[in-house]
């Protein structure tokens, strides 16, 4: 039912999905105390070797239903942005990560979907039916955020890559949605791209003014812009 | 651990500290008295550091000699992470740095803590550095690799192997001290006299600075703070040496005069690394760490010359 709501908003033009009830989020999660336990030391344990200080820099940490669109540097980087978060907004905000790293062991497997309740997105098989933006929107309901990186992959430079279309059409389904643009400095240092042992550096994750879509903003503007807000965090 | 001396010691630290505290909260509250309010700020925020700094080592000497040792140990490993975190490295140190991290420095601290001076006192500087150019060698990017390898040695003896010879003062035997007591008074009359220098350097050259020492490196360290900290730091050191074990009068004013030269020049070092990576200070590169590196810059440098003075001087081997 709730799948059809979304599927329903998708077809309509930003204006019209105001017009309409909000889709439901599909099942109400209700997670063991043992895997909120967890949760509770994966944040503080990813902190601390991340060395993790968050910033807010004109923004605010809310539970309202947020998009937080981040460079993507290390495998860490969604563990990271989410344990950065106070607890409050960590329990309604879901990373959107790669199904194939975060499938493979049972660990990782166990972490994923218990814990941090991550959208997991198979990269290898991308059906125009069934694309990722729908996706995340049918999981985030209407009540959870998410954390997305719209590089779609890790940069292998360290510069910012330019930006894929899956957020604009993220904020073109959903104009309600606060965009949220997240800088990780040094992440990569800590557990580069190829690597599975991580050095304990010290890490700076920034979250900045959100934005929205303007009304009848193109795609490649507003993809630059949004690129241009995570950069703007660089300092 | 409860003797006369300590006790002294002790109850000295707490008057004066209060006493400073009073002073800075008088400051505070009536700033019609024609004085900087930045300064009276700056004294207050480092006197809150120091009673921080008298608690946690306060718990750390009751809890004993292990707990002291991992407390530098913890110290040293933060330190470390501030150094290379501001060092730019390649992905080909990834895994040099993750035995440096997780391997060799805990490894020292635990043979420091069994009193093994020994093993400890080569252990960084030839085995760590030996495994440090072989692994980033065997990790195949030869670029800049002297450079590379330098900044990670560097990091390990200035943050790791010459901060650890502070506690390993607590292992020596002093004679006629007993193990315990005298030994921690030792160590604590290192860290006063560090901390002591660090404040009349910064005192003497506000007072009288005319000639700066190197002006491209540091814009407020003179020579005539360099001499007028060693001046005091000597004197202090002086009055307080019936508090440290092993010293006659002469000798513990030496250990003064060169614990004051050895923290400035440790500043002075720091403040050349920080200039080139472009940075105040450790603590602004990552907002909501307190820059363990700035604190500790002069300890690093003066913990070794203070621990091999004690043992020229005074013939302890250890």
């Amino acid at each position: 039912m709730a799948t059809a709501t979304s599927q329903d908003a998708v077809m309509l033009s930003p204006a019209d999905t105001r017009d309409l009830p909000p889709p439901q989020r599909p099942k109400a999660r209700v997670r063991s105390p043992f895997c909120r336990a967890a949760g509770l030391g994966l944040a503080a344990a990813a902190r601390l070797l991340a060395g993790a200080s968050a910033r807010w820099i004109a923004s605010q940490p809310d539970t309202c239903q947020r998009v937080y669109f981040a460079n993507h540097t290390s495998h860490l980087d969604a563990l990271v942005i989410w344990a950065s978060l106070p607890q409050s907004v960590r329990e309604v905000t879901r990373p959107v990560a790669a199904k194939d790293y975060w499938t493979s062991g049972l660990v990782r497997r166990w972490l994923a979907e218990e814990v941090f309740d991550a959208i997991l997105i198979d990269r290898t098989d991308i059906k125009v039916h069934q694309s990722p933006v729908d996706l995340m929107l049918r999981e985030a309901g209407n009540s959870c955020s998410l954390i997305v990186f719209p590089e779609g992959g890790r940069s292998v430079s360290g510069e910012i890559g330019e930006f894929k279309s899956g957020l604009y059409y993220l904020a073109k389904k959903r104009p309600d949605l606060e965009l949220i643009p997240v800088h990780i400095d040094n992440l990569n240092r800590v557990l580069p791209r190829g690597e599975f042992l991580p050095v304990p550096l010290l890490s700076c994750i920034s979250f900045g003014p959100p934005l929205w879509l303007e009304r009848g903003e193109a795609k490649l503007d507003f993809l630059a812009r949004a690129r241009r807000a995570v950069m703007a965090l660089k300092e | 651990m409860t003797d006369n001396r300590t006790i002294a010691l002790v109850a000295g630290v707490l008057v004066l500290l209060t006493a400073a505290t009073a002073v800075g909260q008088f400051l505070k509250r009536h700033p019609d008295r024609g004085l900087d309010p930045a300064a009276v700020r700056t004294f207050n925020s480092r006197l809150r550091g120091w009673w921080i700094l008298c608690t946690v080592l306060a718990a750390a000497f009751w809890l004993g000699t292990t707990a002291t040792v991992v407390l530098f140990g913890l110290v040293s490993f933060w330190a470390l992470r501030e150094f290379i975190t501001l060092t730019p490295t390649r992905k080909g140190d990834h895994r040099a740095l993750f035995w440096v991290f997780f391997a060799f420095t805990p490894l020292h601290y635990v043979l420091v803590g069994l009193d093994r001076y020994d093993v400890f006192s080569v252990f960084l500087p030839v085995y760590a550095t030996l495994f440090v150019l072989a692994r980033v060698a065997f990790a195949g990017d030869y670029k800049r690799f002297l450079e590379r390898t330098a900044k990670i040695q560097a990091g390990l003896v200035v943050c790791v192997y010459c901060l650890s010879f502070a506690p390993a003062l607590l292992a020596l035997p002093l004679p006629g001290a007993g193990k315990g007591g005298g030994n921690f008074r030792l160590l604590f009359f290192l860290i006063l006299l560090v901390q002591f220098a660090d404040c009349m350097q910064y005192v003497w050259s506000r007072m009288l600075g005319q000639r700066l020492v190197a002006p491209s490196v540091s814009s407020n360290r003179t020579w005539e703070g360099l001499l007028g900290s060693a001046t005091s730091t000597s004197l202090l050191a002086a009055a307080l040496w019936w508090a440290a074990p092993p010293f006659q009068l002469w000798q513990a004013t030496l250990a003064g005069f060169v614990v004051a030269v050895m923290g400035f020049a440790g500043g002075m070092t720091m403040s050349a690394i920080k200039r080139d990576r472009g940075v105040k200070d450790y603590g602004t590169l990552v907002v909501g760490h307190g820059g363990v590196l700035d604190r500790i810059d002069s300890m690093c440098f003066a913990a070794p010359v203070f621990y091999h003075i004690t043992l020229l001087v005074t013939g302890i081997r250890p």
